[in-house]
């Protein structure tokens, strides 16, 4: 009984890891068709803030759940500004630019720290369930994910940031004639996007070993969560992520962390094959 | 170069007729020209006090670049010191150095082009036993000689190289039976799903059951895995006595802060053959690490003469340096055991200095002292099992002059000189 609510947990942190990793990606990617090729760099970006934050002294929660969205959301805007505006609707292209970013991103990030390990502690300690033993941590990473589903829903849904997002991301055009600037809702959605990653970056950093190339280790499962998900960014990550976090986490658990990969990854060609739109475009299709 | 061009468009113009493709041809032949003729003409220009070249390949950046930096830092300070004591042969040396940027194929192309361009007396580089079985079979063909200077597990049987870092008999052997004494006799084993991790967790099923111990499990992780959650209620399930780990790189740092996170460091306690080689010391917590026992070569904290005046002659030169652990030192004292044997050879030929080394080379290098050994072109050297305390190593344990054992058992150049193979132990 124990031994379950231990495994509950870490399938519930592996669901909840892969939706802190994907729901930036699946923004800029569902909303705007832009591969972000750079989207492992923009965590690598919130990692390194929470690092560096903490290290000056600023209370870890504050560094994780507010500086590194805010600054990596920035510098997503700064990066909408300065060159993806110029790449909509060129798919190629801006996978090119996005790459090139991600190499420039590390090589400045080996430049500014070298390329040693960083860390900060983690904020929280271990609890008991009968025999076992798991961190609140993981327990807290399942509540952010969930609330930040959540937050995406009321903001899309609820919130007329959210209505002309989505009228934009359906009909440019018809926006722009309505008197919304397409332009703008570009720029906010990408910063949007680089936000949510930079958030998941900061809070990886207690959990893994932060280096400058760390990005190359996540991105892979991003993008596959993403297109498995599909064109809806809520359910299409919250259901894709269930998905894989508990093929991956289970797999792992029965056989070995190498079959477990092999098992996701598997399993996700096999369900793209079968659903070429995704989950929610074939099951949960118009929505959110 | 260029009377050679001349002379070969001269005679395509007095034949009176340049034909398109006696053009090209000569083109060719002359771009051809060009382009060799840096390499053409330093070689014209060799003489008596022309630098000798040290050739060095190792990563400075990428998944172990944190681990190449000082081994490429003690390469400098070993040619720095070399120069300032009149070099070697009347000559100085001089360091040809490629960074292969953990990426293997550079590395055998670096390879390449160290041994047949730039000709160097000797390569000193090969981090991961991935790039090691990469580029060695290279320097076997073009006849460059090869030091590999990282502990490793052991096996490597090849005239053509000598690898001066620890091996499982060196090390393993002593830290197994260390923690089972300490701790109890059931052990799990985690390690990196590559050829260092593989083999190194055969030495630990194999020295745990000598000592009597069981071996509840092995469990092998790609370098990408980051998520260590049902690995961690997999070992509670398990319920071992100690966790011995050879996990590798940056992702793997993961495992101990999410052990530690879970509250568990306190109850099951680790021992590595990686932990702390690179700077996993300074950059986890005192509460992550405090307790880890580890096995190695060498430690930055060793206070001898000798290795403080290594440690302090690195950080007085290069501020700032990575955790100087057993890469750093025994890549000082590979380069230092070459030097010498060229000193006795009075040649840096390949085969002079491999013989001068084969004759039982000795070095006092920071370490201690460092034995070539004939038979198997490894070292007999020092090896020390140290705790982690406050972020530092406290040695624990010191054990002179260990022979390589395990590669002796299967490698003898003595009677095969010809063998080029890794063996891996069976079990």
């Amino acid at each position: 009984m124990d031994l379950a609510a231990v495994l509950t947990l870490d399938v519930l942190n592996g669901i909840a890891s892969l939706i802190l990793l994907c729901t930036g990606l699946a923004v800029i990617f569902g909303m705007m068709k832009i591969i972000n090729l750079a989207h492992g760099e923009f965590l690598m970006l919130g990692a390194y803030a929470t690092v560096v934050a903490v290290d000056s002294g600023i209370n870890i929660w504050i560094a994780m759940l507010v500086i590194s969205p805010v600054f990596v959301g920035l510098v997503g805007l700064v990066v909408e500004r300065t060159f993806i505006r110029l790449l909509y609707g060129r798919l190629v292209d801006s996978m090119l630019a996005t790459w090139g970013l991600s190499l420039f991103l590390v090589g400045l990030i080996t430049t500014i720290f070298g390329n040693t390990i960083k860390s900060v502690p983690s904020p929280l300690g271990g609890f008991t369930i009968g025999a076992y033993r798991s961190s609140q941590y993981t327990v807290f990473l399942v509540v952010v994910a969930a609330l930040l589903l959540g937050g995406l829903w009321l903001l899309m849904r609820r919130t007329r940031f959210g209505l002309i997002a989505r009228a934009t991301m359906q009909n440019p055009d018809m926006a722009a004639a309505m008197g919304v600037s397409p332009p703008k809702v570009y720029m906010a959605t990408f910063g949007l996007g680089a936000a949510i990653t930079g958030l998941a970056g900061g809070l990886l950093a207690p959990v893994a070993g932060v280096l400058p190339t760390m990005g190359a280790a996540y991105i892979a499962k991003a993008f596959i969560t993403v297109v498995a998900g599909g064109a809806s960014v809520i359910t299409g990550s919250a259901t894709a992520s269930g998905l894989f976090g508990f093929i991956n986490q289970s797999a792992s658990y029965l056989t070995t962390p190498v079959i477990g990969e092999v098992f996701l990854f598997v399993f996700a060609i096999v369900l793209i094959r079968l659903l070429p739109q995704g989950i929610s475009g074939r099951f949960f299709r118009g929505s959110l | 170069m260029s009377k050679n061009r001349t002379d070969l468009t001269t005679r395509g113009a007095a034949s009176g007729s340049v034909t398109r493709r006696t053009f090209l041809r000569s083109t060719a032949l002359a771009a051809g020209g060009l382009i060799a003729a840096p390499a053409i003409m330093r070689h014209a220009a060799l003489g008596s006090d022309d630098p000798i070249l040290i050739g060095s390949l190792h990563d400075q950046s990428g998944a172990v670049g944190t681990s190449g930096v000082p081994m490429v830092r003690a390469l400098e300070l070993g040619i720095e010191e070399v120069n300032a004591a009149g070099g070697v042969l009347g000559r100085p040396l001089k360091l040809v150095h490629y960074d292969t940027q953990s990426n293997i194929q550079l590395y055998t192309q670096y390879a390449q082009q160290i041994a047949l361009k730039d000709k160097v007396a000797v390569v000193h580089g090969g981090i991961t036993s991935a790039s090691r079985e990469a580029i060695r079979p290279v320097f076997g063909r073009y006849k460059t000689l090869y030091f590999y200077n990282t502990l490793y597990e052991g096996g490597v049987c090849d005239r053509n190289v000598f690898s001066t870092g620890t091996t499982p008999a060196q090390t393993v052997e002593k830290l197994v039976p260390y923690a089972l004494e300490r701790w109890g006799k059931k052990v799990y084993i985690l390690a990196a799903d590559y050829n260092y991790g593989q083999i190194t967790a055969k030495w630990m099923e194999k020295y745990t059951k000598d000592n009597g111990g069981e071996v509840l499990s092995v469990d092998f992780f790609p370098l990408d895995v980051t998520n260590f959650g049902s690995t961690i209620s997999k070992i509670q399930q398990a319920k071992p006595d100690v966790v011995f780990s050879a996990l590798v790189g940056g992702n793997h740092t993961a495992f101990y802060r999410q052990w530690a996170a879970a509250g568990l460091k306190g109850s099951i306690p680790i021992a590595s053959t990686t932990f702390g080689l690179v700077n996993e010391l300074a950059a986890l917590e005192a509460s992550e690490s405090d307790g880890i026992i580890s096995g190695y070569g060498y430690y930055e904290e060793l206070t001898t003469p000798a290795s403080t005046k290594f440690t302090g002659a690195l950080k007085e030169k290069f501020p700032g340096i990575p955790y100087i652990s057993e890469l750093a030192a025994c890549t000082y004292e590979g380069f230092h055991l070459w030097v010498e044997a060229a000193k006795k050879a009075q040649s840096i030929d390949r085969m002079k200095v491999t013989e001068a080394l084969e004759s039982g080379m000795s070095f006092d290098g920071p370490t201690g002292t460092v034995t070539i050994d004939h038979k198997t072109h490894h070292t007999v050297r020092n090896a020390f099992l140290a705790e982690a305390k406050e972020k530092l190593w406290s040695v624990v344990g010191s054990y002179p002059d260990q022979p390589p054992a395990d590669t002796a058992a299967v490698c003898d150049l003595i009677a095969n000189p010809r063998d080029t193979k890794q063996y891996v132990i069976s079990l």
